[in-house]
Protein backbone atom coordinates (compact mmCIF):
# COMPACT_ATOMS: atom_id res chain seq x y z
CA UNK A 1 0.00 0.00 0.00
CA UNK A 2 2.94 2.38 0.54
CA UNK A 3 3.96 1.88 -3.02
CA UNK A 4 0.43 3.55 -4.09
CA UNK A 5 1.18 6.25 -1.63
CA UNK A 6 4.37 6.88 -2.80
CA UNK A 7 3.77 6.53 -6.94
CA UNK A 8 0.65 9.07 -5.80
CA UNK A 9 3.18 11.71 -4.08
CA UNK A 10 5.77 11.33 -7.16
CA UNK A 11 3.03 12.66 -9.52
CA UNK A 12 1.64 15.66 -7.70
CA UNK A 13 5.40 16.57 -7.21
CA UNK A 14 6.45 16.42 -10.53
CA UNK A 15 2.78 17.70 -11.78
CA UNK A 16 2.87 20.62 -9.51
CA UNK A 17 6.24 21.06 -9.17
CA UNK A 18 6.22 21.29 -5.38
CA UNK A 19 8.72 20.45 -2.51
CA UNK A 20 8.37 16.70 -1.63
CA UNK A 21 8.03 18.22 2.00
CA UNK A 22 4.93 19.54 1.14
CA UNK A 23 3.44 16.72 0.10
CA UNK A 24 1.77 15.38 3.04
CA UNK A 25 -1.41 12.61 2.92
CA UNK A 26 -3.19 16.03 4.55
CA UNK A 27 -2.22 18.03 2.10
CA UNK A 28 -5.47 19.66 0.01
CA UNK A 29 -4.42 19.95 -3.36
CA UNK A 30 -5.70 23.81 -4.11
CA UNK A 31 -5.63 24.71 -0.90
CA UNK A 32 -2.03 23.94 0.15
CA UNK A 33 -0.02 23.04 -3.03
CA UNK A 34 -1.62 25.71 -5.40
CA UNK A 35 -3.19 24.05 -8.30
CA UNK A 36 -5.69 25.33 -9.77
CA UNK A 37 -9.30 23.34 -11.28
CA UNK A 38 -7.68 22.12 -14.87
CA UNK A 39 -4.44 20.93 -12.36
CA UNK A 40 -7.15 18.57 -10.50
CA UNK A 41 -8.70 17.34 -13.79
CA UNK A 42 -4.73 16.31 -15.07
CA UNK A 43 -3.53 15.05 -11.48
CA UNK A 44 -6.83 12.97 -11.82
CA UNK A 45 -5.99 11.59 -15.78
CA UNK A 46 -2.34 10.97 -14.50
CA UNK A 47 -3.59 8.82 -11.82
CA UNK A 48 -5.83 6.78 -14.01
CA UNK A 49 -3.09 6.42 -16.56
CA UNK A 50 -0.50 5.33 -13.98
CA UNK A 51 -2.73 3.33 -11.89
CA UNK A 52 -4.78 1.59 -15.17
CA UNK A 53 -8.17 2.70 -13.33
CA UNK A 54 -10.88 4.94 -14.75
CA UNK A 55 -11.90 7.60 -12.25
CA UNK A 56 -15.75 8.68 -12.65
CA UNK A 57 -16.41 12.81 -12.58
CA UNK A 58 -18.43 12.37 -9.06
CA UNK A 59 -15.58 10.71 -7.72
CA UNK A 60 -13.08 12.89 -9.25
CA UNK A 61 -14.43 15.86 -7.31
CA UNK A 62 -14.45 14.02 -4.32
CA UNK A 63 -10.54 14.13 -4.65
CA UNK A 64 -9.06 17.25 -3.02
CA UNK A 65 -5.85 15.89 -0.81
CA UNK A 66 -3.30 13.71 -1.42
CA UNK A 67 -4.93 11.06 0.91
CA UNK A 68 -8.06 11.34 -0.55
CA UNK A 69 -6.05 9.83 -3.74
CA UNK A 70 -4.64 6.97 -2.27
CA UNK A 71 -7.41 5.82 -0.64
CA UNK A 72 -9.64 5.84 -4.00
CA UNK A 73 -7.40 4.41 -6.02
CA UNK A 74 -6.30 1.45 -3.14
CA UNK A 75 -9.91 0.92 -3.22
CA UNK A 76 -10.20 0.46 -7.24
CA UNK A 77 -6.82 -0.42 -7.92
CA UNK A 78 -6.85 -4.28 -9.60
CA UNK B 1 14.27 20.67 -30.43
CA UNK B 2 16.36 18.58 -33.46
CA UNK B 3 15.32 18.62 -36.51
CA UNK B 4 14.65 15.58 -38.76
CA UNK B 5 13.97 17.22 -41.99
CA UNK B 6 13.79 20.86 -43.33
CA UNK B 7 10.63 20.70 -45.22
CA UNK B 8 8.74 23.09 -42.71
CA UNK B 9 11.90 25.93 -42.40
CA UNK B 10 11.12 29.38 -43.02
CA UNK B 11 7.54 28.85 -42.17
CA UNK B 12 5.99 30.31 -39.35
CA UNK B 13 2.52 29.24 -38.18
CA UNK B 14 0.50 30.19 -35.44
CA UNK B 15 -1.10 26.98 -32.92
CA UNK B 16 -3.70 28.77 -31.17
CA UNK B 17 -5.52 26.11 -28.53
CA UNK B 18 -2.84 24.34 -26.97
CA UNK B 19 -3.46 23.09 -23.16
CA UNK B 20 -0.84 20.56 -22.03
CA UNK B 21 1.42 17.71 -23.73
CA UNK B 22 -1.85 15.98 -24.20
CA UNK B 23 -3.21 18.17 -26.68
CA UNK B 24 -3.81 17.38 -30.05
CA UNK B 25 -2.18 21.11 -30.57
CA UNK B 26 1.14 19.62 -28.80
CA UNK B 27 1.14 16.73 -31.64
CA UNK B 28 0.57 19.34 -34.54
CA UNK B 29 3.65 21.36 -32.60
CA UNK B 30 5.93 19.23 -32.11
CA UNK B 31 5.75 17.74 -35.87
CA UNK B 32 5.85 20.80 -37.22
CA UNK B 33 8.87 21.99 -35.33
CA UNK B 34 10.27 18.84 -35.75
CA UNK B 35 10.39 19.79 -39.96
CA UNK B 36 11.73 22.93 -39.26
CA UNK B 37 8.98 25.20 -38.75
CA UNK B 38 8.65 28.57 -36.05
CA UNK B 39 5.70 28.73 -34.32
CA UNK B 40 3.66 31.35 -32.31
CA UNK B 41 1.25 29.76 -29.58
CA UNK B 42 -1.54 32.00 -27.95
CA UNK B 43 -3.11 31.01 -24.60
CA UNK B 44 -5.85 32.34 -22.39
CA UNK B 45 -5.74 33.72 -19.76
CA UNK B 46 -2.77 32.65 -16.87
CA UNK B 47 -4.33 29.12 -15.74
CA UNK B 48 -2.93 28.55 -20.04
CA UNK B 49 -0.06 30.84 -19.79
CA UNK B 50 1.79 28.91 -16.73
CA UNK B 51 1.06 25.23 -19.06
CA UNK B 52 1.97 26.75 -22.31
CA UNK B 53 5.14 28.78 -21.66
CA UNK B 54 7.10 25.52 -20.49
CA UNK B 55 5.75 23.96 -23.90
CA UNK B 56 7.06 26.95 -25.95
CA UNK B 57 10.31 26.63 -24.63
CA UNK B 58 10.91 22.68 -25.63
CA UNK B 59 9.49 23.61 -29.04
CA UNK B 60 11.70 26.66 -29.53
CA UNK B 61 8.78 28.92 -29.60
CA UNK B 62 9.99 32.61 -28.60
CA UNK B 63 6.47 34.68 -29.60
CA UNK B 64 3.56 33.52 -27.27
CA UNK B 65 0.41 36.20 -27.44
CA UNK B 66 -2.83 35.93 -25.45
CA UNK B 67 -5.67 35.46 -26.99
CA UNK B 68 -9.20 35.29 -26.16
CA UNK B 69 -11.26 34.09 -29.12
CA UNK B 70 -14.36 35.66 -28.03
CA UNK B 71 -13.45 38.94 -27.43
CA UNK B 72 -12.88 40.27 -30.96
CA UNK B 73 -9.98 43.10 -29.13
CA UNK B 74 -8.07 40.15 -28.20
CA UNK B 75 -8.26 38.62 -31.70
CA UNK B 76 -6.87 41.80 -33.08
CA UNK B 77 -4.27 42.48 -30.53
CA UNK B 78 -3.05 38.61 -31.09
CA UNK B 79 -2.76 38.82 -34.81
CA UNK B 80 -1.44 42.43 -34.43
CA UNK B 81 1.42 41.39 -32.17
CA UNK B 82 2.22 38.53 -35.00
CA UNK B 83 2.26 41.42 -37.73
CA UNK B 84 5.07 43.54 -35.81
CA UNK B 85 7.09 40.70 -34.88
CA UNK B 86 6.82 38.24 -37.64
CA UNK B 87 5.03 40.73 -40.73
CA UNK B 88 3.66 37.44 -42.44
CA UNK B 89 2.15 33.78 -41.40
CA UNK B 90 2.17 30.91 -43.90
CA UNK B 91 -0.35 28.70 -41.60
CA UNK B 92 -2.56 28.82 -39.01
CA UNK B 93 -3.60 25.81 -36.69
CA UNK B 94 -6.95 26.39 -35.09
CA UNK B 95 -7.50 23.74 -31.83
CA UNK B 96 -10.15 25.70 -29.98
CA UNK B 97 -13.29 24.25 -28.53
CA UNK B 98 -15.96 24.59 -25.71
CA UNK B 99 -19.14 23.82 -24.40
CA UNK B 100 -20.59 23.68 -20.90
CA UNK B 101 -19.73 19.85 -19.93
CA UNK B 102 -23.21 19.90 -17.86
CA UNK B 103 -24.65 19.77 -21.34
CA UNK B 104 -21.99 17.53 -22.65
CA UNK B 105 -24.24 14.51 -21.42
CA UNK B 106 -28.14 13.48 -21.31
CA UNK B 107 -30.37 14.76 -24.53
CA UNK B 108 -29.16 17.49 -27.39
CA UNK B 109 -32.87 18.66 -27.38
CA UNK B 110 -32.03 20.39 -24.05
CA UNK B 111 -29.49 22.25 -24.33
CA UNK B 112 -29.93 25.66 -23.59
CA UNK B 113 -29.97 28.86 -26.20
CA UNK B 114 -26.98 29.94 -23.89
CA UNK B 115 -24.90 27.02 -24.58
CA UNK B 116 -25.75 26.56 -27.65
CA UNK B 117 -25.12 30.22 -28.70
CA UNK B 118 -21.34 29.60 -26.70
CA UNK B 119 -20.75 26.82 -28.23
CA UNK B 120 -21.12 27.98 -31.74
CA UNK B 121 -18.99 30.95 -31.17
CA UNK B 122 -16.32 29.22 -29.30
CA UNK B 123 -16.01 26.30 -31.54
CA UNK B 124 -16.53 27.05 -34.95
CA UNK B 125 -17.26 31.31 -35.47
CA UNK B 126 -13.51 31.82 -33.27
CA UNK B 127 -12.13 29.65 -36.71
CA UNK B 128 -13.27 32.15 -39.15
CA UNK B 129 -12.54 35.35 -36.99
CA UNK B 130 -8.56 33.67 -36.86
CA UNK B 131 -8.77 33.19 -40.14
CA UNK B 132 -9.37 36.82 -41.44
CA UNK B 133 -7.05 38.16 -39.26
CA UNK B 134 -4.65 35.64 -40.41
CA UNK B 135 -5.14 35.99 -44.57
CA UNK B 136 -4.08 39.29 -43.92
CA UNK B 137 -0.98 38.40 -43.31
CA UNK B 138 -0.26 35.17 -45.81
CA UNK B 139 0.77 37.13 -48.78
CA UNK B 140 2.12 34.15 -50.66
CA UNK B 141 -0.47 32.33 -50.06
CA UNK B 142 -0.61 29.81 -46.80
CA UNK B 143 -2.38 27.19 -45.11
CA UNK B 144 -4.91 26.85 -42.50
CA UNK B 145 -6.12 23.96 -40.57
CA UNK B 146 -9.14 22.83 -37.48
CA UNK B 147 -9.92 19.89 -36.12
CA UNK B 148 -13.24 18.06 -35.95
CA UNK B 149 -14.85 14.49 -34.98
CA UNK B 150 -16.84 12.13 -36.58
CA UNK B 151 -19.95 13.77 -34.47
CA UNK B 152 -20.59 16.25 -36.36
CA UNK B 153 -21.36 13.88 -39.42
CA UNK B 154 -23.04 11.03 -37.29
CA UNK B 155 -24.45 10.89 -34.06
CA UNK B 156 -22.22 10.44 -30.91
CA UNK B 157 -23.64 9.48 -27.25
CA UNK B 158 -22.70 12.95 -25.58
CA UNK B 159 -21.49 14.93 -28.07
CA UNK B 160 -24.81 16.72 -28.29
CA UNK B 161 -24.08 20.20 -28.83
CA UNK B 162 -20.50 20.27 -29.87
CA UNK B 163 -21.83 18.46 -32.64
CA UNK B 164 -23.51 20.45 -34.27
CA UNK B 165 -21.07 22.83 -33.76
CA UNK B 166 -18.54 20.74 -35.41
CA UNK B 167 -20.92 20.21 -38.41
CA UNK B 168 -20.75 23.97 -38.83
CA UNK B 169 -17.38 24.33 -38.20
CA UNK B 170 -16.73 21.83 -41.43
CA UNK B 171 -19.14 23.79 -43.31
CA UNK B 172 -17.33 26.51 -42.42
CA UNK B 173 -13.85 25.11 -43.76
CA UNK B 174 -15.88 24.21 -46.93
CA UNK B 175 -16.84 28.05 -47.64
CA UNK B 176 -13.59 29.60 -46.41
CA UNK B 177 -11.38 27.11 -49.04
CA UNK B 178 -13.73 28.72 -51.55
CA UNK B 179 -13.32 32.20 -50.07
CA UNK B 180 -9.59 32.10 -49.55
CA UNK B 181 -8.60 29.65 -52.70
CA UNK B 182 -8.02 32.23 -55.59
CA UNK B 183 -4.95 33.55 -53.06
CA UNK B 184 -3.81 30.35 -53.17
CA UNK B 185 -4.61 29.86 -49.00
CA UNK B 186 -5.94 26.46 -48.10
CA UNK B 187 -8.33 25.79 -45.41
CA UNK B 188 -9.18 21.77 -44.16
CA UNK B 189 -9.99 19.93 -41.01
CA UNK B 190 -8.76 16.80 -39.69
CA UNK B 191 -11.51 14.71 -37.82
CA UNK B 192 -9.51 12.91 -35.38
CA UNK B 193 -10.51 9.85 -33.81
CA UNK B 194 -10.96 10.44 -29.73
CA UNK B 195 -7.89 11.13 -27.33
CA UNK B 196 -8.38 11.39 -24.14
CA UNK B 197 -7.45 15.01 -23.99
CA UNK B 198 -7.74 17.71 -21.62
CA UNK B 199 -10.60 18.39 -23.37
CA UNK B 200 -12.44 15.20 -23.52
CA UNK B 201 -12.45 15.04 -19.65
CA UNK B 202 -15.59 16.82 -19.89
CA UNK B 203 -17.46 14.31 -22.25
CA UNK B 204 -19.36 11.26 -20.49
CA UNK B 205 -17.99 7.99 -20.78
CA UNK B 206 -15.39 8.67 -22.58
CA UNK B 207 -13.54 5.43 -21.53
CA UNK B 208 -16.49 3.63 -23.59
CA UNK B 209 -15.77 5.71 -26.55
CA UNK B 210 -12.20 5.07 -26.39
CA UNK B 211 -12.37 1.22 -26.01
CA UNK B 212 -15.40 0.91 -28.83
CA UNK B 213 -13.27 2.90 -31.21
CA UNK B 214 -10.12 0.91 -30.23
CA UNK B 215 -12.16 -2.27 -31.21
CA UNK B 216 -14.32 -1.30 -34.08
CA UNK B 217 -11.98 1.00 -36.36
CA UNK B 218 -10.15 -1.15 -39.08
CA UNK B 219 -6.55 -0.53 -37.94
CA UNK B 220 -8.04 -1.70 -34.40
CA UNK B 221 -6.24 1.00 -32.32
CA UNK B 222 -6.86 4.27 -31.03
CA UNK B 223 -4.94 7.12 -32.89
CA UNK B 224 -2.03 8.90 -30.69
CA UNK B 225 -0.89 13.18 -31.02
CA UNK B 226 1.73 12.19 -33.50
CA UNK B 227 -0.67 10.38 -35.53
CA UNK B 228 -2.89 13.63 -35.99
CA UNK B 229 0.93 15.70 -35.63
CA UNK B 230 2.26 13.99 -38.87
CA UNK B 231 -1.65 14.74 -40.97
CA UNK B 232 -1.38 17.74 -39.80
CA UNK B 233 2.36 18.20 -41.72
CA UNK B 234 1.01 17.09 -44.75
CA UNK B 235 -1.96 19.50 -44.68
CA UNK B 236 0.22 22.33 -43.59
CA UNK B 237 3.25 21.86 -45.75
CA UNK B 238 3.73 21.74 -49.85
CA UNK B 239 2.84 18.24 -49.61
CA UNK B 240 -0.72 19.16 -49.55
CA UNK B 241 -0.39 21.92 -51.89
CA UNK B 242 -3.31 20.23 -53.99
CA UNK B 243 -5.48 19.53 -51.37
CA UNK B 244 -8.42 22.83 -49.87
CA UNK B 245 -11.36 21.81 -48.16
CA UNK B 246 -10.73 18.79 -47.11
CA UNK B 247 -11.97 17.01 -43.66
CA UNK B 248 -9.20 14.32 -43.49
CA UNK B 249 -10.47 11.56 -41.10
CA UNK B 250 -7.50 10.27 -38.65
CA UNK B 251 -9.73 7.87 -37.07
CA UNK B 252 -8.24 4.47 -37.49
CA UNK B 253 -10.52 4.20 -40.60
CA UNK B 254 -13.29 4.26 -37.77
CA UNK B 255 -15.67 6.71 -40.50
CA UNK B 256 -16.28 3.50 -42.91
CA UNK B 257 -17.49 1.31 -40.13
CA UNK B 258 -21.23 0.26 -40.06
CA UNK B 259 -21.65 -2.19 -37.96
CA UNK B 260 -19.52 -3.91 -35.08
CA UNK B 261 -16.63 -5.47 -35.95
CA UNK B 262 -17.49 -9.32 -36.02
CA UNK B 263 -14.34 -9.99 -33.62
CA UNK B 264 -15.32 -7.47 -31.10
CA UNK B 265 -16.25 -7.88 -27.37
CA UNK B 266 -19.53 -6.72 -26.65
CA UNK B 267 -17.95 -3.76 -23.77
CA UNK B 268 -21.38 -2.00 -23.71
CA UNK B 269 -22.42 -3.92 -20.10
CA UNK B 270 -18.45 -4.50 -18.76
CA UNK B 271 -17.38 -0.85 -18.84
Amino acid sequence: MSDISDRVKKIVIEHLGVEDAKVTEEASFIDDLGADSLDTVELVMAFEEEFGIEIPDDAAEKIQTVKDAISYIQENAS
Amino acid sequence: MTTSSTMMAGKRGLIMGLANERSMAWGIARALADHGADLALTYQGEAMEKRVRPLAEKLGSTLMTPCDVSDPASLDAAFDTIAEQWGQLDFLVHAIGFSDKNELRGRYVDTSRENFLNTMDISCYSFTAAARRAEKLMGDGGSMLTLSYYGAEKVMPHYNVMGVAKAALEASVQYMAADLGPRNVRVNAISAGPVKTLAASGIGDFRLILKWNEFNSPLRRNITIDDVGRAALFLLSDLGSGVTGECLHVDGGYHVVGMKAHDAPDIATQV
